[in-house]
């Protein structure tokens, strides 16, 4: 098992492959569906610092917003990636990011994207919200919270040791492609179909 | 009866267990699940960590998974009891959830792009109601979450690709194919609710209806029974397994529900239920006493 510190360098995630479990801890930021779309309409000044070696993650919180006015994720596990497919290469590139969390993988732009990018989809457990939102310890701030609500926002938040897999390198493997083809050739064969 | 608060306190408890309990023949499956998964493996991990989450959700009372996705509804009620009045008990009921964090905020305008903010909005919650001869009142819902939504499917048959007729191998066949289609994006291991026949309104109902089945539930019509059993035994050969990371656990459980058809149509409707498969019950009896039945 490896820790991997965030911010972190195009070296260290060459070196991972897909089946390898890592725990990330530092500050990593969380955006899904408007806020890729966001991102790729413009280049969003403020959020660059947050993302520039670190990772994004699919994630829409539920979140508490304590009197002192400071915020704490509640439940916090990943959101379906591919819904990203369409942005999240050119998100990479224009962003600097070095690595994807969500879960149920991402598509071949997404995997060239990694490659020529040198960044990686990490795998978080869907639903395991519980888990997760532990390995939260601060939240930092928030973007886009009055634009886009609550689930939407971009969170920007610490972590300790927070579990992926690796299911996607920077190598073009994909664990989902290899599933994916394996479960086809049995579904074929079950139901006696020319492979 | 209960008064309005007091139903809607009762709804909002009702909606707290089940976004933070998973029901215990849910749990057991995916012990069961992970007995099978090899020692090691990225399957027996991610059953691992559900485990762990469910039983801080529980301890916690926090919700299991953060897209609590959207209250399915079925009540039945005596005529005495207005389904107005009912109505407008969840949904307040929703709004209080919603500020408590047992739900997350969920309603979007699809227009504008706005959340409500309050966990309730034009369609959401989703609620059908039946009248009935009995006394009391029977509230049964899921909370589904929109990844597991977005695999669910509608077969037509006859379907060429699966050589799929308009019979129950038919059947058999569509419903494997949307286990494959699905791979690990509904947050397998999932429970199939599926509907064969019906019409594209009654029948994602219907679909839904199913999920609300305990697994160990036996389906009354033994052919349906035996197909249950069959898909069940065949979904966790096709090696999706967990989160789609390829393992011995695809499917927790397969419900089939059957509604007439018209001569021209012949669907299957798959609902893909996550493995956070929240469902709650309770029953208001006539003198107001509430019993929980999950």
């Amino acid at each position: 098992m490896a820790e991997l510190k965030l911010p972190v360098g195009e070296g260290a995630i060459r070196e991972l492959n897909v089946g390898d479990y890592v725990e990330l801890s530092g500050r990593m930021i969380t955006g899904r569906d408007a806020a890729h779309k966001w991102l790729i309409e413009g280049r969003r000044e403020d959020v660059v610092p947050y993302l520039e070696g670190s990772v994004i993650y699919h994630c829409g919180p539920v979140v508490r917003h304590n009197p002192d006015d400071s915020w704490d994720f509640v439940a916090a596990g990943p959101t379906t990636s591919i819904r990203e497919e369409p942005y999240q290469a050119d998100v990479i590139a224009r962003y600097g990011l070095r690595g994807v969390i969500g879960k149920g993988g991402m598509g071949p732009k997404t995997l060239d994207g990694l490659m020529k990018s040198g960044a990686v989809y990490l795998h978080a457990i869907g639903g395991a919200a519980q888990v997760l939102a532990r390995a939260v310890k601060r939240v930092e701030r928030v973007f886009m919270l009055e634009e886009f609500g609550v689930p939407e926002a971009l969170w920007v938040i610490q972590v300790e040791r927070f579990p992926v897999m690796v299911t996607m390198d920077s190598h073009g493997g994909s664990l989902h492609d290899e599933v994916e083809q394996a479960s086809g050739r049995r579904l074929r064969e079950l139901v006696g179909l020319e492979p | 009866m209960l008064s309005r608060d007091e139903f809607e306190a009762t709804f909002v408890e009702l909606i707290r267990r089940a976004s933070t309990r998973l029901p215990d023949d849910v749990v057991e499956a995916i012990r069961r699940g992970r007995e099978l998964e090899e020692e090691g493996s990225l399957a027996q991990k991610a059953l691992d960590t559900i485990l762990m989450n469910v039983d801080l959700a529980r301890d916690q009372s926090a919700p299991i998974c953060q897209d609590t996705g959207t209250p399915v509804v079925f009540v039945r009620h005596p005529a005495e009891v207005s389904t107005r009045m009912l109505s407008a008990c969840f949904e307040a009921a929703v709004r209080t959830a919603t500020s408590k964090q047992f739900l997350r905020p969920n309603a979007v305008d699809t227009l504008t792009g706005r959340n409500t903010g309050t966990g309730a909005g034009r369609g959401i919650p989703f609620m059908h109601f039946d009248e009935w001869d009995e006394p009391a009142v029977e509230v049964r819902m899921i909370l589904k979450g929109g990844g597991s939504e977005n695999v669910g499917t509608q077969y037509k048959l006859p379907e060429s690709r699966l050589r799929a007729g308009r019979d129950l191998e038919g059947v058999r066949r569509v419903v494997l194919d949307a286990v494959v289609q699905a791979q690990g994006k509904g947050c397998a291991p999932g429970v199939l609710g599926v509907c064969i026949g019906g019409d594209r309104v009654s029948a994602f109902a219907e679909s839904k209806l199913q999920i609300l089945r305990p697994l160990g539930d036996v389906n009354p019509n033994p052919e349906l029974a035996a197909l249950e059993a069959r898909l069940l035994d065949e979904g966790n050969q096709l090696g999706v397994g967990p989160m789609g990371f390829g393992g011995k656990t695809t499917l927790l459980g397969v419900k089939i529900g059957v509604l007439d058809r018209l001569p021209a149509c012949y669907f299957v409707t798959v609902t893909y239920m996550c493995w956070a498969d929240r469902r709650a019950a309770v029953r208001i009896g006539e003198g107001g006493e509430v019993q929980w039945l999950s």
